[in-house]
């Protein structure tokens, strides 16, 4: 008999045989399988741990009652991950249940008090001691160009493989048989209910992930042709619109509200065969750097939980950070793609504006506004970007241009030469390692370039006289434009109205108590700048700053091939921080507006430097602290 | 309204239902007398001025006053899809049946510019001379209100696609004739706004029905010069406005339908003053006679304002025309300027134009009432023929096709504006219904002009050609018409030998009996026989000397 039940797959069978199943999801992403098993007289008992390379699974309890089951659930989780919960966990005193269980069940319990630690290692990413001494054989290594959140030594550089691809790792062994769809989705969703309680990066999880699933393993076991997405779970940002799904912008003022089509972006993933598992938290229509704007909850970084993720896409980076999807799709207006995935230490593509259509994504900054892509690899990050890039009709903004192929830019690492960037021009730009930024931001950087170096790069500072200019022009454009995209949620035709015997009563309650206090002051000091009479003082001048910037990169560009540049001033702070400080918050643009203001990057060959770069990456920094490989 | 109460009130109360009939019909009646007094008011606009003033001493004051009068035109473009969406544009559906992600402006939701509307901006700006921007833009209007989804409006603010150019008009002989030209500031491109129903379901809640089948219809905005001056001059240039939308096919220009709105701004000075008085807006005007009309009125309202010293109760505001009461009402005081926050709409590209594609616009634009009625006064018809004719431009496509078989100019326009224009209107047809095609027309005045059949005949061929359609000939088969010299010299040899004593008569100097002879032989062929072959041969044969 199998029930599902909130998400965990509950199955009773073999009653003459007792069976537990233990699975245990680490940050990084490896799974480990603990298996006991008892039989029916109770007299052999066989405990099992089963390596990593079993393959994903869900946490699972066979043979058991399934009041039991529960039982040991609700004591392996803290308790507010436990959904839709028919039995109490206050109604029943566990000990009373647990006199009457035979030991290996205790066993379970005593494993269950570790089972609490893989959550707490997300702050502190040290691995539970007793685990330690498991076999155990590292999965996924958690670097980036950007990742400046740890400082942790690496124990053993040398035991780290570079980091693979999920997207193509997924579909390696989709199409060999070596698991199934569902048994990926099954994990992930598992792992979403294991780690949510802490993150909380999803206001919505999807209902649909193990249907969507089957449909794929059906489709492979059939012969068919599966798309070069199939199976890869993919979280979306909610302010990027999903059928079906709640998209709210993170706003009370889109509670519930479910659009009726797909953005293109997700309509692309779909058709490739990508399965949306959710919808990511975020500041409030973007607007923050921390996702504490949010109306409905505030995600915690994965690596330290007392820290914000960034904003606004917290919770698209968070989530990959966490491993609670492959892959996610954000968006970037002024940085707020590339904040939250130098605060979660994964990697984030912000795409040159109109590469991506924006139909389907709630705007904020229309001008400004791009959909960016969050992966654990560059290569990830990059195949995402690829398959929602392209012209689109529906969004006259999108860019003509053909997409280039970006796979040829991810060689694996034996094709490298011993100076595979030889030759590429990388500019530094000197005024994002001025005086405000941190220093461990500042030496971070400059070992980056370094390493650079060392591949082969001709690394030169770089001055962008403009720089400076660019976060003031940006807020005056960005609120501006706010002010105005926003004037349609007004409670009239969608959303949340609040009843009213007069219009502009019912405009000013549903806007009133629809919106948080963010984006009130932004739409307010959008409304300012936009008056007769202080347009040209602000918008137009800002518009002009914006050329300006423009021509400062170009020739910084002409110069080099690429530009770096720390993505924030200072790695992740503390929730609450500078919550009340919003110039501080502000402040922390700094590094990423003028890059929306000029509306680049172009692409490849920063692709390919990411790639070479995080693939030849060894014994830095800021790798996060693995494990000795003890098997 | 009887029947109802017919239906519903027992027949055994006779004297009550009797009483109720009576009730009805006295409504029904005085009803009549107030459309009555609407309809004279409409043929004496200056009647509807206060009446405490004498229609001279009226005319007195109106003497030191000079109009100034400028009017916005939105035309709502006859495209097959909105402008930012592929939403049928379609007028009189279903409330919210044609509506979509972008018209309703939903989260996410992107406009796209549908070229027609380009198209039909560079068509008009064209026909108004109009110096085209090759380069413009989009800007977004803000303001709330529930009929508005996106809250803003897509329009064009400082860079409209066509500015500068001017329309030529002629005033109607019945209002002193003339010849006028009125600059045209700007032409641009912007979206309409939905609807707001007021449910009269009639319940106490005031529920406000927002139908957004018109969100997002394309509309051209044509803002005049203040160059009018009159009731009169604002009427034919928005009669003009219509003729030019509908020659160049871009909008059906229907007034009651509101794809042809005219908002005027009116002010008028002291004869001499350089500078303008408080402008006042008209709305609600859903005819050029109630145009005409709402302006004389407001002129006379506040020519008397001044006269009486009261000239600062003359404020911006915006008045509406009430056609029922003949005057225009306050409907909103305008507190400072409506600060819309224009600012250039992101979501759209700029509109840029090459010089190839306005040219080939150009050499396609048909030709403009203006044109027309030049040409018309060039082949030498009256200006009243010449009105009539451009005015429509169905009709004046078909007068063009008949002259253009070679009819004759004065003849066809007679038969169009007499007989033709008759039948229209009594069977509320238009010219494009009729059977009758430009052709036969045409085949009809020459056969009359060569007197192959009387104009008493060719009437009733018209009328039947307009309602069944056919051919001249083929009628005139159909009637058996005997146009053969053959056939009626024939039957004039039998009348002749049938008359030896009138023939004597005749050829002994009584001419007069030449009726007689024609009238047998009309007799003989049951009024088939051609007239003027007729006429003709019976001369030839009573004049033959034996």
């Amino acid at each position: 008999m199998k029930d599902e039940f909130g998400g965990f797959l509950i199955e009773r069978e073999h009653i003459s045989c007792l069976q537990i199943r233990v699975l245990f999801f680490w940050v990084d992403g490896s799974v480990w399988k603990m298996q006991l098993r008892q039989d029916a007289a109770g007299a052999s008992t066989s405990t099992k741990l089963l390596s990593p390379s079993e393959g994903f699974g869900l946490l699972l309890f066979s043979g058991l009652d399934l009041t039991v089951s529960l039982l040991i659930i609700s004591y392996l989780l803290p308790p507010q991950s436990l959904p839709l919960n028919p039995i109490s966990r206050r109604k029943v005193s566990p000990p009373i249940y647990f006199s009457g269980v035979p030991p290996e069940l205790i066993l379970v319990i005593q494993l269950k008090l570790e089972v609490n630690i893989p959550l707490a290692m997300l702050s502190t990413l040290q691995p539970p001691r007793s685990l330690t001494l498991l076999p155990f054989r590292r999965f996924h290594g958690s670097k980036t160009i950007a990742s400046l959140a740890s400082s942790s030594p690496t124990l053993d550089a040398s035991s780290v493989s570079p980091p693979q691809s999920q997207i193509l790792t997924t579909r390696r062994s989709l199409l060999s048989g070596e698991t199934t769809a569902s048994e990926i989705a099954k994990s992930y969703l598992s792992r979403i209910r294991l780690t949510e309680p802490q993150l909380k990066c999803f206001l919505h999880v999807s209902e649909n992930v193990l249907k969507e699933a089957q449909e794929i393993d059906q489709r492979i076991s059939r012969g068919e042709e599966v798309g070069p997405l199939a199976g890869v779970v993919i979280g979306v940002k909610d302010n990027i619109c999903t059928e079906g799904m709640p998209s709210t912008a993170a706003s009370r003022i889109l509670e519930h509200y479910r659009p009726p089509f797909d953005a293109t972006a997700v309509k692309k993933i779909k058709e490739m065969g990508g399965i949306v598992v959710g919808k990511t938290n975020m500041d409030e229509f973007g607007m923050g750097s921390t996702t504490e704007a949010s109306a409905f909850q505030v995600t915690a970084n994965p690596w330290d939980l007392t820290r914000v993720p960034g904003g606004s896409s917290g919770g698209s980076a968070a989530a990959v950070a966490a491993r609670q999807c492959m892959v996610s799709l954000g968006s970037d207006t002024g940085g707020s793609v590339r904040q939250p995935a130098s605060f979660c230490g994964v990697v984030g593509l912000k795409p040159t504006y109109g590469r991506v259509s924006r139909f389907g994504l709630m705007a904020y900054a229309s001008s400004l506004d791009v959909i960016g892509c969050f992966g654990s690899t560059v290569a990830d990050a990059g195949m995402l970007l690829h398959a929602v890039s392209g012209y689109d009709r529906f969004d006259s903004t999108s860019s003509k241009q053909d997409v280039p192929e970006f796979d040829t830019q991810f060689l694996s690492m034996d094709s490298f030469e011993s100076k595979p960037l030889k030759g590429v021009r990388v500019g530094l730009i000197r005024e994002t390692l001025e005086e405000g930024v941190d220093s461990g931001v500042r030496s971070a950087t400059q070992e980056a370039a370094s390493h650079l170096e060392a591949l082969g790069c001709v690394v030169t500072e770089v001055s962008l006289p403009s720089f400076s200019l660019g976060l003031p022009a940006y807020y005056v454009i960005a609120s501006s434009e706010s002010s105005s995209n926003l004037s349609r949620y007004d409670g009239v035709r969608y959303g949340n109205q609040v009843m009213a015997d007069e219009l502009n009563k019912l405009y000013e309650c549903s806007r009133g108590q629809g919106f948080g206090g963010e984006v009130k002051m932004r739409i307010l000091m959008g409304t300012y700048a936009l008056s007769a009479g202080y347009y040209d003082a602000y918008y137009k001048r800002a518009q002009q700053v914006r050329t300006l910037i423009r021509k400062d990169f170009k020739a910084a560009l002409d110069h080099n091939d690429i530009l770096i540049s720390p993505a924030a001033p200072s790695a992740a702070y503390k929730i609450g921080e500078k919550k009340d400080d919003p110039l501080a918050m502000y402040a922390g643009d700094i590094m990423t507006v003028n890059v929306n203001l000029a509306g680049l990057p172009a692409i490849e060959k920063l692709l390919k430097v990411g790639h070479i770069f995080e693939q030849t990456l060894k014994g830095s920094d800021f790798v996060p602290p693995t494990l000795p490989n003890v098997a | 309204m009887s029947t109802t109460l017919f239906r519903t009130i027992q027949p055994n109360h006779f004297t009550l239902l009797t009483t109720a009939l009576l009730r009805t019909r006295t409504k029904t009646s005085r009803h009549i007398s107030v459309r009555c007094q609407t309809s004279t008011t409409t043929q004496q606009p200056r009647t509807s001025a206060p009446k405490n003033h004498g229609s001279n001493k009226l005319d007195e004051i109106l003497k030191d006053y000079e109009a100034v009068i400028g009017i916005e035109t939105h035309v709502q473009l006859s495209t097959s899809t909105k402008a930012f969406c592929s939403c049928p544009n379609s007028y009189g559906s279903h409330p919210n049946t044609s509506i979509c992600p972008v018209c309703m402006g939903l989260p996410g939701a992107l406009p796209v510019l549908s070229s027609k509307v380009v198209d039909f901006g560079v068509r008009l700006g064209l026909a108004l001379n109009c110096s085209l921007s090759l380069k413009s833009k989009f800007d977004r209007k803000q303001y709330f209100y529930p009929d508005l989804p996106k809250g803003y409006q897509i329009s064009q603010f400082d860079v409209p696609i066509a500015s500068g150019g001017y329309v030529d008009v002629d005033i109607p002989l019945e209002f002193g004739g003339g010849h006028r030209r009125f600059g045209i500031t700007r032409v641009h491109m912007e979206e309409d706004a939905g609807k707001l129903l007021h449910s009269d379901a009639g319940d106490y809640s005031q529920a406000m029905i927002v139908d957004l089948n018109r969100a997002g219809v394309p509309l051209l905005e044509i803002v005049s010069e203040p160059d009018m001056r009159s009731g009169v001059e604002a009427a034919e240039y928005g009669s003009e406005m219509q003729r030019i939308v509908r020659y160049l096919g871009v909008s059906n220009g229907n007034m009651q339908e509101g794809s042809l709105r005219c908002d005027v701004n009116i002010s008028i000075r002291p004869i001499g003053q350089a500078e303008f008085g408080t402008k006042v807006e008209i709305k609600n005007l859903n005819a050029f006679s109630a145009m005409s009309r709402a302006i004389d009125y407001e002129i006379t309202r506040q020519a008397l304002l001044y006269n009486q010293g009261q000239a600062d109760k003359i404020v911006t505001e915006t008045r509406l025309w009430d056609e029922g009461a003949q005057k225009t009402v306050t409907m909103r005081k305008k507190e400072g300027l409506a600060d819309y926050r224009y600012f250039p709409e992101p979501d759209l590209p700029e509109v840029i134009l090459t010089q190839e594609y306005v040219d080939s616009i150009r050499a396609s634009l048909p030709e403009l009432p203006e044109a027309k009625r030049r040409r018309y006064e060039a082949m030498g018809l009256g200006i009243q023929d010449v009105l009539f004719l451009a005015n429509d431009v169905s009709v004046a496509e078909y007068f063009d096709e008949v002259i253009g078989k070679g009819a004759d100019v004065k003849s066809a326009a007679n038969w169009l504006m007499s007989d033709i224009a008759a039948y229209l209107k009594n069977e509320e047809l238009s010219i494009s219904d009729v059977k009758l095609t430009p052709h036969e027309l045409a085949e009809l005045i020459a056969a009359i002009k060569d007197e192959t059949i009387s104009g008493k005949i060719g009437k009733q061929i018209l009328f039947e050609l307009l309602a069944k359609g056919g051919t001249v000939q083929g009628m005139i088969k159909e009637k058996d018409l005997i146009t053969d010299p053959v056939e009626i010299e024939k039957v004039i040899m039998k009348v002749i030998s049938e008359s030896p004593k009138q023939l004597e008569q005749y050829r002994s100097g009584k001419t007069k009996l030449q009726g007689f002879f024609a009238g047998q032989v009309m007799k003989m062929s049951k009024g088939k026989a051609n007239p003027a072959l007729l006429n003709k041969i019976l001369l030839e044969k009573l004049n033959a000397k034996e």
